[in-house]
């Protein structure tokens, strides 16, 4: 728990219309304008709008609320707390580890404050293969000036910490561009927890933004509720409203309480693989069988290297430097390009991500203080044969993503892994090793070459992350090559809007948080002249 | 001979799983969730023995108990899955068949390593999925424990001191 102020004490204090669906009662039954699914960067954005103009919203948040006061720092609280499936959800054949917020602020409650506009190249493919021709880059300019305005995205004047500073070493010493990364900040200590909540209230996250100045103009939080179905016209072309479970206190477990919100319009932010999984439950129209369809997650693989100096990669700002020059070395539907960055890397994570076991494992964490770790996050959507998963539901109704990798991600995968480990033998590792269960230290990087060419590339054998769910419910043009039109609107269920990263037709190219809370903004303002 | 290896753990495994489902129809009332049994208790700490090895700490860790509240903090489905896995992995012919003999509990830190390394780089993915998924919990259970950090000269923020409440 942090003893530093905490906005929500105050606000709760003072008649904040919140309830913890958890803590028993009789069954809930609301009216109201607007209900909104999910409290992420999508919902929250969307919160803030619509009840500043007025209208009565209702926020369903299957998370709980956890705010400043919460927040201690600790791996083995925040994950169970803050993450969906406590920071192990997992596809369908378990190759790939995704992390998502389940929280009150979704994601941007736990995410790394990079913040970078949706790129040139990345609209541009939208407009020509994608016919969005209303995503124009200077249209949508507003939307993301408006974004970072509300949530203090600038740049970061603080020096790097070292797990960056030597991702910059190295591309500088191969001739690689790299640059700084703005970041939605104000007043950050620099502690370099944001994976865990922001204990210091300095994270321009929904938690302590828009969902604050929504609950301050009378909107309304419901927090532990699973948002089940929307409740269908028998036309099934209108929303009524959605039903819910509450969940118990461990967050897991239905408590039985039945949650029923009747609304004029109900908005879905409950994000990629949420928002589809809550659309394919209410068995909604999906004519042309797209929908969950075309789910990206920029697969992440990982390169650590070891250094004589200290490298503390858990404290600092966990990114404030990338390179984007890998995504511009080959047409973009070529293969795939990365985008590099570095990861925080703290003891519980990193020792369930490092391959091996026993001593060998042993060693590894005991240098934990001398491990510079980089990313590289593969840009799918774009080449032919990247068309991303889809989501499906178990038999007891939750979502699960397949996201089969094929050889054009895994060719992608052994060029990154080659390249990092060459930027971090130049900023002067001593021992570089790739994230792979089958990899070994190597010593310079001729050897890191003969290996990383032979390391077999397989699901469980290559380590692959992602914290950048996106797709799913896409955009389009019309009725026959989307889910929802091109402000978030779905086709077939006239009161039914999408707002958050679900609607994107290809992932982003970039970390997505500012795409989500342009378009946000814009789905908002369109969805308020429609009320 | 490879081959011939191949076809013996693939119909070794498919008799376990067949092994584990039968068990998991004969248990009475499968309670939602993992309900942890005392049997589960050991099995945790053999498994612990194996992977981790044994490891500084500068106060006890109860590994089995972590692990158990990780567990608890998944979803009921992911439950189930390892309620089926510790299932199967109690099963003396299930275990032989995927590459222990002695018993969990008598088994040395060395005997179990091996046979984690055989699933770990088994051609199955299930079994590899299977390693993976134990890793995972076992290294959260350990490292997440304040306990550890000493072991990796880890710690919080200084500037956070007297700022936190334990
Ligand atoms: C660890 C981490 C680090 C990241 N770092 C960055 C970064 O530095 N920069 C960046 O640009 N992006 C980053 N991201 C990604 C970014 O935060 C997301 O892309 C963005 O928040 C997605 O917005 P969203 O509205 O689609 O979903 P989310 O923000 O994930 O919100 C969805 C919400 O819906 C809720 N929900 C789901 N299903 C239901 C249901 N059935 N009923 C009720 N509620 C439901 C969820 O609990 C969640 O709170 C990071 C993500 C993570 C997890």
């Amino acid at each position: 728990m942090s003893k530093l102020p905490d906005l929500w004490q105050d606000g709760l204090a003072a008649g904040w219309k919140v309830t913890d669906a958890s803590q028993g009662g009789p069954d809930l039954k609301l009216e109201c304008d607007v209900v909104i699914v999910g409290s992420g960067a999508g919902g929250g954005m969307v919160a803030e709008q619509l009840s500043s103009a007025g209208l009565h919203v209702v926020l369903v948040e299957e998370g709980g609320l956890y705010s400043s006061r919460h927040f201690n720092l600790r791996e083995s609280e925040a994950y169970p707390q803050l993450y969906q499936e406590s920071a192990n959800r997992l596809t369908a054949d378990k190759g790939i580890t995704i992390l998502q917020g389940r929280t009150v602020g979704g994601s941007t409650t736990v995410n790394w404050t990079s913040c970078f506009r949706t790129p040139a190249d990345t609209l541009a493919w939208w407009r020509s293969h994608h016919g969005l021709d209303a995503m124009q880059d200077a249209a949508l300019q507003p939307w993301f000036e408006q974004a970072e305005a509300r949530l203090n995205v600038g740049p970061w004047q603080t020096d790097p910490n070292v797990n960056n500073a030597l991702l910059a070493q190295g591309c500088n010493k191969l001739g690689i561009p790299y640059s700084p990364i703005r970041r939605n900040v104000k007043g950050c200590w620099n502690l370099g927890y944001c994976g865990t909540g922001c204990a210091t209230n300095a994270k321009q996250s929904m938690l302590v933004t828009t969902i604050p100045a929504a609950l301050a103009s009378g909107a309304q939080l419901l927090t532990r509720v699973r948002v089940q179905q929307l409740l269908l016209s028998p036309g099934r072309s209108h929303a009524e409203g959605i039903v819910g479970q509450a969940l118990g206190p461990d967050g897991i477990q239905p408590s039985g309480r039945r949650v029923e919100v009747r609304a004029r319009q109900v908005v879905l932010s409950a994000g990629a693989i949420g928002t589809p999984a809550v659309l394919l439950r209410s068995h909604a129209p999906d004519p042309y069988r797209l929908l969950g369809k075309r789910t990206f997650l920029h697969p992440v693989v990982m390169s650590g290297g070891l250094f004589r100096q200290r490298v503390e990669g858990y404290n600092g700002a966990p990114q404030s430097i990338f390179s984007d020059h890998f995504l511009h070395t080959q047409p973009l539907d070529g293969p795939l390009g990365y985008k590099l960055e570095v990861p925080p890397v703290h003891p519980l994570i990193m020792a369930a991500t490092l391959p091996g076991n026993g001593p060998v494992h042993q060693r590894l964490l005991k240098n934990l203080p001398y491990w510079q770790v980089s990313l590289a996050l593969m840009r799918d959507g774009f080449h032919p044969e990247s068309v991303g998963g889809s989501v499906g539901l178990r038999s007891d109704g939750t979502p699960v993503l397949s996201y089969p990798l094929g050889a054009v991600e895994w060719e992608a995968a052994r060029r990154a892994l080659l390249k990092m480990a060459e930027i971090q033998f130049a900023a002067g590792a001593r021992v570089v090793l790739p994230v792979h269960e089958d990899a070994g230290l190597a010593t310079s990087w001729r050897q890191a070459q003969d290996m990383i060419r032979q390391l077999p590339m397989q699901i469980l054998r290559t380590r692959v992350v992602s914290a950048h769910v996106m797709g799913g419910a896409m955009m389009s043009a019309d009725e026959r090559h989307g889910v929802v039109d091109q402000t978030g609107r779905h086709w077939q269920l006239d009161n039914v809007t999408v707002i958050d990263g679900s609607v994107f037709p290809t992932s982003i190219g970039a970390n997505p948080q500012l795409s989500v809370y342009a378009l946000a903004l814009r789905a908002a303002d369109a969805l308020r002249r429609r009320l | 001979m490879t081959i011939n290896r191949r076809q013996f753990i693939r119909t070794g495994l498919l008799g376990a799983v067949a092994l584990g489902v039968a068990a998991r129809l004969a248990a009475p009332h499968p309670a939602p969730g993992f309900a942890a049994s005392a049997a589960d208790r050991q099995l945790i700490a053999a498994l612990g023995r194996g992977m981790l090895g044994s490891l500084p700490a500068t106060a006890p860790i109860s590994l089995v108990d972590n692990t158990l509240a990780a567990i608890a903090g998944l979803p009921l489905a992911s439950q189930a899955e390892l309620r089926q896995l510790f299932d199967l992995l109690q099963q003396p012919l299930a275990r032989m068949a995927l590459g222990l003999r002695p018993a969990w509990p008598d088994a040395s830190a060395e005997q179990v390593r091996a046979t984690l390394d055989g699933w770990r780089y088994s051609r199955l993915t299930l079994l590899r999925s299977a390693y993976q998924g134990l890793h995972g919990l076992l290294y959260a259970g350990w490292y997440g424990d304040t306990a550890s950090w000493a072991g990796m000269s880890y710690q919080l923020p200084a500037s956070m001191k007297g700022l936190l409440n334990e």
